[in-house]
């Protein structure tokens, strides 16, 4: 069945199918029945499936890592839920030490751990340096996490599906704004885990992107269109595992790349994708590749410093435009940060 | 180490108290307590108002708890360090930190010491002895217990204060920092503002347990429960804490049972998850009613004072308001300074990197100027 629906709807179905499909899945985390529903991310679940099967917990992020990863030993399919991937941080013992190393130290004794963490991540109202943090480039650091970050609503279900029925743990990272975006979601269309998405075409440079970024390569993407650059948009995707085929032909073919990760770029998986561009497309590229990303500062609070601190549309169309050695065009009409502007939250 | 047997509730129903406990507090102390209350509940009420309007992202109320902040607050001397969760703005109020700086902090302006950096409420005061709010719970505990243990080292004679919420017990850190204190035998307090909600999370859901202060024994430190909305009965409990933690005794855990009167925060809706019918059952028994009534009952309050009071009150928050509106947002290069004692070449890059760009833009308003004066 095809539907146009939101971001955050799509989340919901998928957790819903899922927990028809496979009645060993469940979901819990702060908030997660709560009137608010994850940012509507888990409505209908409480309703439909009880809550046994969907329950709010003490505030205790470590102990409910490591009871998911029990829960994970005794059979079931766990989906833990963080209205922000900071709060991830407490848990981490769990997630780093356990959870992504078990089944290698154990000899492959313990070969499933089917666990999902699903976390809010990015830019609200001034949420300062510890309610807005990404951490991909962190997580997929360590071998045997998967890392996914989808950026439309189809993405959202079909990868969501993917990701609770994999038996490795995977960690699933949402933008706060994108859970408002409306698209196509057909239940029947599988995006496997490990595929970057060519989600726009063009000849003349191609913008890698990872979660929220993605919405602004089709602004900057737009402009640029209209002094005649024609710009490809790779979303990522699935951080790890890393689909570098897709990446490495799209460069190969434009010869210039700008790398546009939300999180910060030193040391992060931007940091990442450009050494593996460098690599695999050294004849082909013609600029060194650029990367676009959070100031390398912790996030600020006030919507100046803020606007500052986050790359928007405009940072990749003045990247883009160095890259091709044009002159900077005439941005002072247009609009940035828009969706900052009008956010009126929660926050 | 045992319990002593203190009392619940001082306060009667009627504004009265048993004799015995009258000299708890003398009228000058309980008047500038009240007023200070009064004061707190005015500013929560504009602060909420502010952020409706759009002038303000974030508050967080203390409204219904006053008495168990300040109250503490009252109890400690003014170097002694309290550790805030993030709804204990009257603990500021009591030590008279300057009330601009607590506005500028809120707004986020160029003159807030924070920089415009921390969410508003996430207060950083430390000529005031109020280290710094964070947003991850709980990780106020172990610091307390950490800087208790070097006042003593340093024999400062200092007692360290730390507060968090009934949901925060469930933390780790809470767990990890009272077995510390209780290890070490630590000058520190922890107390809990038991307000019966960590968001929507109605304290049922937190804990098995029918009492968090009985977790005490666990750590081996005395845990006295107290009616938060009965500032006597508070300073009561704090007052023996303290003097327990002054002489080298150790650390003691009190929970103050009292409701979170308002939102969580103003991104919350309470009346989603819980009735009208509780809300106006613990209006009854509001911390700030009760004092008043005790202040007529001693015959130091009448309806005048109080419409002086408020009047008074009002005049100081609106020119707050007026005053921390007028400053600029921090300047934009400042988002560079701080991350270091001193700028890595990294970050000076970036920074120079942001001048050129302001440069360029300054130079084009400029020409776009000069244009349009001659056209
Ligand atoms: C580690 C962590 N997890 C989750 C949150 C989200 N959160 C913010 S406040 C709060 C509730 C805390 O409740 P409580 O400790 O009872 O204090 P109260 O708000 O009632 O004063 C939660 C869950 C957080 N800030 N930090």
């Amino acid at each position: 069945m095809k539907r146009n629906i939101q971001f955050r709807e799509a989340l919901s179905s998928a957790l819903a199918d899922e927990m028809t499909a496979d009645p060993s899945v469940f979901v819990f985390g702060l908030d997660v029945p709560d009137h608010k529903r994850i940012f509507g991310s888990t409505a209908g679940l409480l309703e439909k499936f009880g809550p046994e099967r969907v329950f709010d917990t003490p505030l205790s992020e470590d102990a409910m890592t490591g009871a998911a990863l029990g829960a994970a030993l005794a059979g079931l399919r766990p989906v833990h839920v963080h209205i922000r991937v900071d709060f991830a941080l407490l848990g981490m013992n769990q997630i780093i030490n356990m959870i992504s190393n078990l089944r290698y130290m154990t000899g492959g004794q313990i070969g499933k751990l089917p666990i999902v963490i699903r976390a809010v991540i990015g830019r609200g109202w001034g949420q300062s340096a510890q309610h807005s943090k990404s951490l991909q480039g962190m997580f997929a650091h360590f071998p045997g996490l998967k890392v996914v970050m989808p950026s439309s609503p189809q993405d959202a279900y079909s990868l969501l599906r993917a990701s609770i029925r994999d038996d490795n743990p995977v960690i699933f990272l949402e933008h706060r704004w994108l859970y408002d975006v409306v698209g196509e979601v057909d239940d029947a269309h599988a995006v496997p885990l490990g595929l970057a998405n060519v989600r726009r075409h063009g000849k003349d440079i191609t913008l890698v992107c990872t979660s929220w970024m993605n919405v602004e390569a089709h602004k900057a993407a737009d402009l640029l269109a209209r002094r005649g650059v024609e710009a490809e948009i790779v979303d990522v995707r699935s951080i790890a595992p890393l689909d570098a085929a897709t990446i490495l032909k799209s460069v190969r073919r434009t010869g210039r790349c700008i790398v546009a990760d939300y999180d910060w770029s030193f040391c992060g998986f931007a940091a990442e994708l450009a050494a593996q561009i460098h690599h695999g497309c050294f004849k082909e590229l013609k600029a060194p590749v650029e990367r676009v990303g959070f100031a390398h500062t912790p996030c600020p609070t006030t919507r100046p410093l803020e606007n500052l601190f986050y790359p928007s549309a405009k940072t990749l169309v003045r990247a883009a435009e160095r890259l091709l050695g044009l002159d900077e065009m005439d941005l002072s009409q247009e609009k940035f940060y828009t969706y900052e502007v009008n956010f009126k939250g929660p926050f | 180490m045992s319990e002593p047997n203190l009392p619940f509730s001082i306060l009667n129903e009627d504004g009265s108290c048993p004799e015995r406990y009258r000299a708890l507090l003398n009228d000058a102390d309980l008047l500038a307590i009240h007023d200070m209350i009064l004061f707190s509940r005015h500013f929560d009420r504009r602060m909420m108002m502010l952020q409706r309007q759009g002038r303000l992202g974030f508050y967080m109320t203390s409204t219904g708890e006053e008495s168990t902040m300040i109250g503490a607050t009252f109890c400690l001397k003014p170097d002694d360090p309290i550790f805030l969760s993030y709804r204990e703005i009257g603990c500021l109020l009591w030590r008279k930190v300057d009330l601009r700086l607590i506005m500028n902090q809120l707004i986020g302006n160029s003159r807030d010491l924070c920089k415009g950096r921390q969410m508003p409420i996430h207060f950083c005061f430390r000529e005031w002895g109020f280290p710094s709010v964070s947003s991850p719970v709980g990780t106020q505990l172990p610091h307390a217990c950490g800087y208790a243990y070097a006042a003593r080292e340093l024999a400062t004679g200092q007692v360290c204060l730390a507060f968090l919420g009934e949901g925060t017990a469930s933390e780790g850190d809470f767990h990890t920092a009272l077995n510390f204190a209780g290890v070490f035998r630590v000058p520190c307090i922890y107390l809990i503002r038991n307000n019966g909600y960590a968001i929507s999370t109605p304290e049922a859901a937190q804990t098995a347990a029918k009492s968090l202060a009985a977790r005490a024994a666990g750590y081996g430190m005395p845990g006295l429960q107290v009616d938060g909305n009965d500032l006597l009965a508070l300073v009561n409990a704090m007052r023996w804490a303290v003097a327990r933690a002054r002489d080298g005794e150790g650390p003691t855990l009190i929970e103050a049972m009292t409701y979170r009167m308002g939102a969580h925060s103003t991104a919350d809706d309470p009346s989603a998850y819980r009735s009208e019918e509780e809300t106006a059952r613990w209006a009854k028994v509001d911390n700030l009613a009760r004092l008043e009534h005790h202040v007529r009952w001693r015959g130091l309050y009448d309806e005048a004072r109080k419409q002086e009071a408020l009047a008074r009150h009002e005049e100081t928050v609106r020119a707050l308001i007026a005053d921390s509106e007028c400053w600029p947002p921090p300047p934009l290069d400042s988002l560079f300074e701080d991350v270091f004692e001193h700028a890595n070449a990294h970050l000076l890059e970036q920074r120079e990197e942001y001048l050129r760009f302001l440069a360029w833009k300054a130079r084009r308003r400029a020409g776009e100027m000069a244009e349009a004066a001659r056209g």
